[in-house]
């Protein structure tokens, strides 16, 4: 188990950026039949989701996120040290993206850009990264951004998938300062690897026939640069590893359900955070959900559920305990001591300020 | 580990189909309301009840509801 603990960094500001496109689940009578769609929309939570335009990709979400935050806030360019890029739908498999976001945003050359890759759990293992960077002499401020298309690499005849996924991105400006201390217990099993897979790739090499739609299993069709879910697999990693894992946080932070203000879950899907929230016994008030509006956004939906629902509500000092869990497979909670953070509202992406 | 009480918690996960329709020889799968949503709700009643973690294995090598509880029951 890696437990990590921080002290003297935190989260300065956030913000997020949506596409301006809705998508309802109410539409998808062409791969639900019509009555159990309203059954499913009500398990799921999830009654509409943004989806990117082809041409418009995370990073373009996350630079406009990026932009709002530094605008925002005053922050000069000049004084991010590090850019941290987390997402399974950058632009280019080569170069990384954060290297474009770095030119694009005008960050100095001396800025240190990295892509990482995770599913679900990956804000969690990323604040990580950009806290541990933080804490380093040498470096004052990181900027991590956090984006998704999952529309991109979704089957439209996937009901698996299809009604779950919706895009965005957002920024989050970590800094050394006169915080708290926050504490990360971040978990891998990959012997689940195929949980949650894109099979094409290098082990399987990508050929014309991986661009083949198939009938896979029941009924649901794909080919093989889209994503595939075992959802029974997915639900019963969760159940033996989400509830337990926030318990340990508690644990080893000596900390009681009282002391925390907020408990964000990846947003997977309604049905299974009710059930984490019963299990644990946590009062559903302090469990912030997104999900409604914007769907599973992968590894996005935890900067993005705070930014949209706790963003007039993280004043003064606050505890708030991030659960991010998925492919991989690969689960992080954290305890973050939240302390004046500055959040601006989400934003619609605006295609002519990205036009270049 | 009681049949009965596995077949009517078993049950309690549907909305529409009969009390009747479940045996220890229903083929659940065949059902008409079955779904992958109903799957996860039965993952989550025998985490409630039996404390017993159910792979997508176990439900998809299951055809009756007899061999459902035989699995819970072997992992208990």
């Amino acid at each position: 188990m890696a437990k990590i603990t921080f002290h003297g960094v935190g989260i300065k500001a956030m913000a997020a950026c949506v596409p301006s496109k809705v998508v309802y689940n109410r539409d998808l009578g062409y791969l639900i039949p019509k009555e159990e769609i309203e059954k499913t929309i009500e398990s799921i939570g999830i009654v509409e989701r943004r989806v990117a335009d082809e041409d418009v990709t995370a990073s373009d979400l996350a630079y406009q996120a990026a932009r709002q935050l530094l605008d925002d806030n005053g922050i000069d360019t000049s004084s991010i040290d590090v850019l941290l890029f987390m997402s399974q739908t950058g632009d280019y498999r080569i170069p990384a993206t954060s290297c474009i976001l770095q030119h694009r945003l005008g960050l100095a050359k001396t800025t240190a850009c990295i892509d990482l890759t995770l599913g679900c759990s990956g804000y969690v293992f990323a604040l990580s990264t950009a806290m541990a960077y933080a804490s380093m002499e040498g470096v004052n401020r990181v900027l991590l951004l956090d984006g998704e298309t999952f529309s991109k690499i979704v089957n439209r005849r996937d009901k698996v998938d299809w009604p779950l996924y919706g895009d965005a991105a957002t920024a989050t400006l970590i800094e050394k300062g006169d915080y708290g201390a926050t504490t990360f217990l971040l978990n891998t099993d990959g012997s689940g690897e195929d949980a949650v897979k894109i099979r094409a790739g290098m082990r399987h090499r990508i050929t014309a026939d991986s661009l083949v739609e198939r009938e896979q299993e029941e009924g649901n069709i794909r080919n093989e640069l889209e994503v595939y879910m075992d959802g029974m697999d997915v639900f019963n990693f969760a159940i033996s590893k989400v509830p337990r894992s926030v318990k340990e946080i508690l644990k080893e932070t000596e900390q009681t359900i009282d002391d925390i203000d907020f408990l964000v879950f990846h947003q997977s899907n309604k049905f299974m955070t009710d059930f984490f929230i019963k299990k644990l016994k946590f009062p559903p008030e302090r469990v912030p959900y997104c999900i409604q509006k914007y769907g599973n956004t992968s590894s996005t939906s935890i900067p993005l559920t705070i930014v949209s629902e706790l963003y007039n509500k993280l004043d003064g000092h606050k505890k708030v305990v991030m659960c991010g869990f998925g492919a991989g497979l690969s689960w992080g909670t954290a305890l973050v001591d939240f302390k004046d953070c500055q959040i601006t509202p989400v934003i619609e992406y605006e295609r002519k300020v990205t036009k270049q | 580990m009681n049949l009965n009480n596995f077949i009517e918690n078993f049950a309690d996960q549907f909305e529409e189909t009969d009390a009747s329709a479940f045996t220890p020889d229903t083929k659940f799968k065949e059902l008409e309301e079955w779904s992958s949503l109903i799957a996860l709700s039965i993952i989550a009643m025998v985490d409630e009840e039996y404390d017993i973690t159910l792979k997508g294995d176990d439900i998809r090598n299951s055809a009756t509801i007899l061999d459902l509880f035989n699995i819970v029951k072997g992992k208990s």
